[in-house]
């Protein structure tokens, strides 16, 4: 503030320091009031409490057969839920896992080999990839093929060729019984 | 403003863009070194609390517009989803809701500032009338937002408002379906009033520029009313006005925040927390407190205009052109008067017989004989409409009616006690506007009515050419120097502090029985009169001073109570038979809180007995988490509903247990299954009930507890039952607790008292789940406040040490 024609910068030097402070105290105090004002009109625009509490979602797995995959809806996003063939679940556990973008075993990404769940967005820029229709492209690796960029991910949805960095993410879920999940 | 006269700034970067873009030299231009005069008093901060309040609403308006819903179907849940589950949705909505108030209180003090101190006068008439235009822009907003919540009174204030302009002859109906953009008040008129009032508040602030710039072409008016004569009556805006105007706001907020956080609802209507229904209009229809006193106008005009009270009127009006415009009357004029005040007569007896007495019985014989009665020309609708529209517009105008050579009403005399009665008749206005139109409330209006317009169009007219001149002090300066400044001030602020409080309490007295528009109004405009007393006289002596102020403020008080007490009273006589006996309740108070064994049971009875006819669409079963239950109990709660989900796979409905994330089931498909259960009458859906009712728990408690066997003589068909609190008498749900029908776990009392206790605390929190931490939230911020006002008081007084 280059206001200085304001008498009281030029008075006297003792009442200068309590005087400081005062300032301080006062625009530090403000400051803090600001700050705590802006919070909830930031907090806002993050997820209110009916869209945390609808965080879940259960799937009947019954009618899925050997080598067909379903896409549900959860948290608005679309998940992945594969019943791998002997022949996938054979083809992702036999990578040699030192040869990938993003390490990890294909137990570390499974409960159960037989199904393979996952969150069906690519982790490039976000675009749904394809592989779960019996016509779909699957890409290289016989597992899903992204159209937006090229990226190939296996029959454990790692990432094996093209630009995503990581694999395809696996949201949490429970069995609650042989034939059913609970997602999130 | 060219690069040569401006002066370089230390700062590189400041200097930088100052070189290429001369802001920060215009900011202190503007607002660091431009001279103020030194004599401003506390009303002189309204305008920069204007402003921030404009903002607020701007900031807090954005983000609620992130989650509302501008459709019919949906607003209404959109706003209680805000309430309920958008987090600090309820903060932001209340501060919305109360900021428009505070903002009209601002804006009325400001306006009312300008009126005393003639800040309108020569040269700040464009500035004035550029206010007015803000002023316009605001009522035009806070309408069309009271809309949006779509509510009882949203819909109905809508439809009414918008049936003004059908007054028009000719077009009048055709622009009432231009605005709707249908047949009544529906979704497409929601959608435009939601696109406009996130445009409007945009262009305020657009004139509020061009306000400021005028403002700063002219510089500011002063409480003496003079011009500046040099630089010794002024002083530097920054830091002299930028340090008490932030003290000034910071007083404010702490009473604006109070509303907020401890009376959120106080200044609204119980009717807009029940969900718009275009079959049923509510009895009373009362536009939001600030519209109050236009409201009044609008009804007092309950009379067509008939060839005699036209053509008395006519000749009042030249007679007041004669008399009153003009220095002198005409020489012929002059000899006409007698003649002319005769006619006059003669034609307003049989004018006023029929405009305000054709009800009176003892005066039909008399009224039949009139002849021509039955020509009209101006009916009432319109007549009223143009009497609103026009009280706003003498206020455009009144800088042109008003060429007196002195601003201030601290020198004249005249004037002076005319602008104070006219903010008696405003403030009387407004409690007539919050009466229902009926009985006295109706001629008084009428009376305020003329009283209002006689100011501009006679009064002030009248003083032009005959009010004295008295001789004003020769400069600013010079008459500081003969006052105790520091001393009023402080007075001032004392009185400002202490009467924040008092007037919260009035309040609360008042909102507890019923929202009194008519306090706040009080509010508003009382501390004008309180204040405007003391550097009127404190040039005397101190000691008048001080002796003034206390006695200034016992009379605010007294003004503000009997008006709040006023309002409780006619409205609960025509409700309830029996007035409603106020209860203890333990959430009441800045302290209260819900007790949760009592919520505990209180769900109990609601779900063994409430439910099977009510709904509560708006709470869900993980909400029960509030009342103290575990996230085990609530799955078990939830799953006891079977909830219909789907489609599935085969499209088709299914039935599923319910989960804590759904709503709590209703016992009826639709509304339409629920009438046809209960004899045609709808049980109402209870989420909303405490705030949707005056009187709140006391009602509910009231009703569940009042039933009676109807008093001798009174017939009750078959599906009705006696209630003594019952608006009417009359209710169709039949007693619905009784001794022992829900067993306790505890050893809590089975008795109809104590279940209608513990199921009114049930609903009090399903109305406002938020309340705890509201008023938590709102101890800390008052907390806050009162520090900061504290310390800025004391950076105002280092920085002012000088001056004084």
């Amino acid at each position: 503030m280059s206001a200085d024609n304001s008498p009281q910068q030029h008075g006297p030097a003792d009442g200068e320091t309590r005087r400081d402070f005062l300032f301080l105290t006062a625009a530090a105090f403000g400051a803090v009031g600001a700050g705590s004002v802006a919070w909830p009109f930031i907090d806002q625009m993050n997820p209110a409490a009916d869209t945390l509490a609808m965080s879940t979602t259960e799937v009947d797995l019954s009618p899925i057969e050997p080598g067909q995959a379903i896409t549900v809806m959860w948290q608005g996003k679309p998940v992945f839920v594969r019943r791998r063939t002997p022949e996938e679940i054979k083809m992702a556990e036999d990578v040699d896992i030192t040869t990938l973008r993003d390490p990890q075993t294909d137990e570390a990404r499974v409960q159960k080999p037989e199904w393979l769940i996952l969150v069906g967005i690519c982790t490039h820029l976000g675009c749904v990839p394809q592989g779960q229709k019996s016509t779909d492209v699957r890409g290289e690796f016989g597992g899903w093929f992204c159209p937006c960029h090229g990226s190939h991910y296996d029959t454990s949805g790692r990432i094996r060729k093209g630009p995503a960095p990581k694999n395809l993410a696996v949201p949490k879920y429970t069995f609650l019984s042989d034939k059913s999940i609970r997602i999130g | 403003m060219g690069s040569k006269e401006r002066k370089a700034f230390d700062n590189p970067v400041i200097e930088w863009v100052d070189s290429r873009l001369p802001v920060f030299t215009m900011m202190q231009k503007e607002y660091g070194v431009f001279p103020t005069p030194r004599n401003f008093n506390y009303f002189w901060n309204f305008g920069a609390i204007a402003m921030v309040m404009l903002i607020t609403m701007i900031v807090t308006g954005i983000t609620l517009a992130m989650h509302y819903d501008p459709n019919a179907a949906n607003a209404f849940n959109s706003v209680e989803r805000i309430m309920r589950d958008v987090n600090h949705g309820w903060m932001i909505r209340y501060l919305h809701a109360n900021g428009a108030s505070f903002f009209f209180i601002a804006v009325y003090i400001h306006i009312f500032r300008g009126l005393f101190y003639g800040s309108y006068k020569k040269p700040r008439e464009l500035l004035w009338i550029l206010g007015m235009l803000i002023f316009l822009l605001m009522m035009a907003t806070g309408f069309m937002g009271y809309v949006l919540p779509w509510g009882q009174m949203s819909f109905w204030g809508a439809t009414v408002i918008t049936n003004l302009f059908s007054a028009i002859p000719l077009v009048g109906d055709s622009i009432v379906t231009l605005l709707w953009g249908g047949f009544s008040v529906d979704n497409p008129t929601l959608n435009r009033f939601f696109a406009l009032h996130f445009l409007l508040p945009f262009v305020i602030v657009g004139v509020v520029f061009l306000h400021v710039w005028a403002l700063h072409v002219t510089g500011s008016n002063n409480p003496l009313g003079i011009d500046v004569k040099g630089e010794q009556d002024t002083l530097p805006f920054h830091p002299y006005y930028t340090m008490k105007d932030t003290f000034g706001l910071v007083v404010f907020l702490i009473i604006y925040v109070a509303f907020t956080f401890f009376m959120p609802n106080s200044l609204g209507h119980p009717d807009n927390y029940i969900p718009a229904n275009p079959l049923v209009t509510p009895p009373h229809i009362v536009p939001e407190w600030y519209f109050l006193p236009f409201y009044a106008m609008l009804r007092a005009i309950t009379f067509d205009f008939s060839l005699y009270l036209c053509g008395a009127g006519a000749i009042g009006g030249y007679l007041i052109y004669q008399y009153a415009w003009r220095k002198a009357p005409d020489e012929c004029c002059k000899s006409l008067t007698v003649p002319l005040l005769l006619a006059a007569v003669v034609l307003g007896v049989p004018g006023a017989l029929l405009a305000f007495f054709k009800d009176v019985p003892a005066l039909h014989g008399v009224i039949d004989m009139i002849p021509f009665k039955s020509v009209s020309l101006m009916p009432a609708k319109l007549g009223g409409v143009l009497t609103m529209f026009g009280s706003i517009a003498v206020l455009f105008i009144l800088p042109f009616l008003d060429n007196h050579p002195v601003r201030s009403a601290l020198f004249r005399p005249w004037f002076k006690p005319a602008v104070l009665v006219l903010l008696v008749v405003f403030i009387v206005l407004g409690v007539c506007g919050s009466k229902p139109a009926e009985g006295f409330w109706v001629p008084l209006a009428q009376i305020m009515t003329l009283a209002y317009f006689s100011f501009f169009l006679i009064a002030i007219p009248y003083f032009n050419n005959n009010e004295p001149v008295l001789k004003l002090p020769n400069s600013i300066h010079e008459a500081i120097l003969a006052v105790p400044k520091s001393l009023v001030i402080g007075l001032l602020a004392i009185g400002l502090l202490a009467y924040a409080p008092s007037a919260a309490e009035a309040k609360v007295r008042a909102d507890s029985e019923q929202p009194s528009p008519s306090a706040p109004e009080d509010k508003a405009e009382v501390p004008p009169v309180a204040e405007e007393a003391t550097p009127a006289e404190a040039p005397a002596t101190a000691e008048e001073g001080a002796a003034i102020a206390p006695e200034a403020k016992e009379g605010e008080s007294e003004h503000a109570a009997p008006a709040s007490e006023e309002a409780a009273h006619p409205a609960e006589g025509a409700h309830h038979a029996v007035p409603l006996p106020r209860q203890d309740w333990g959430f009441q108070g800045p302290f209260g809180t819900y007790d949760r064994a009592a919520l505990q049971r209180g769900f109990q009875v609601y779900k063994q007995v409430c439910s099977a006819c009510h709904s509560m669409k708006r709470v869900a079963y993980r909400n029960l988490s509030a009342l103290g239950y575990t996230e085990g109990q609530i799955k078990t709660v939830a799953a006891e509903a079977s909830i219909t989900d789907g489609p599935n796979d085969e499209g088709e409905m299914f039935d599923r247990p319910g989960r804590p994330s759904d709503h709590f089931k209703s016992p009826y498909a639709n509304d339409n299954q629920a009438k046809a259960a209960n004899n045609g009458a709808l049980p109402p859906d209870l989420s909303l009930i405490v705030k949707a009712r005056v009187g709140g728990p006391d009602y509910i408690y009231g009703i569940l507890t009042g039933y009676e066997a109807p008093p001798a003589g009174v017939e009750l068909a078959s599906t009705q039952h006696w209630n003594k609190y019952m608006p009417g008498n009359k209710i169709a749900m039949p007693p619905p607790l009784g001794d022992g029908a829900v067993s306790y776990e505890d050893s809590t009392p089975t008795t109809v008292d104590q279940y209608a206790r513990d199921v009114v605390e049930f609903l009090a929190w399903a109305s406002e789940p938020e309340m705890e931490e509201r008023k938590q939230t709102g101890l800390k911020v008052i907390f806050y406040l009162v520090i900061f006002a504290g310390l800025l008081y004391a950076v105002k007084r280092k920085i002012w040490a000088k001056v004084h």
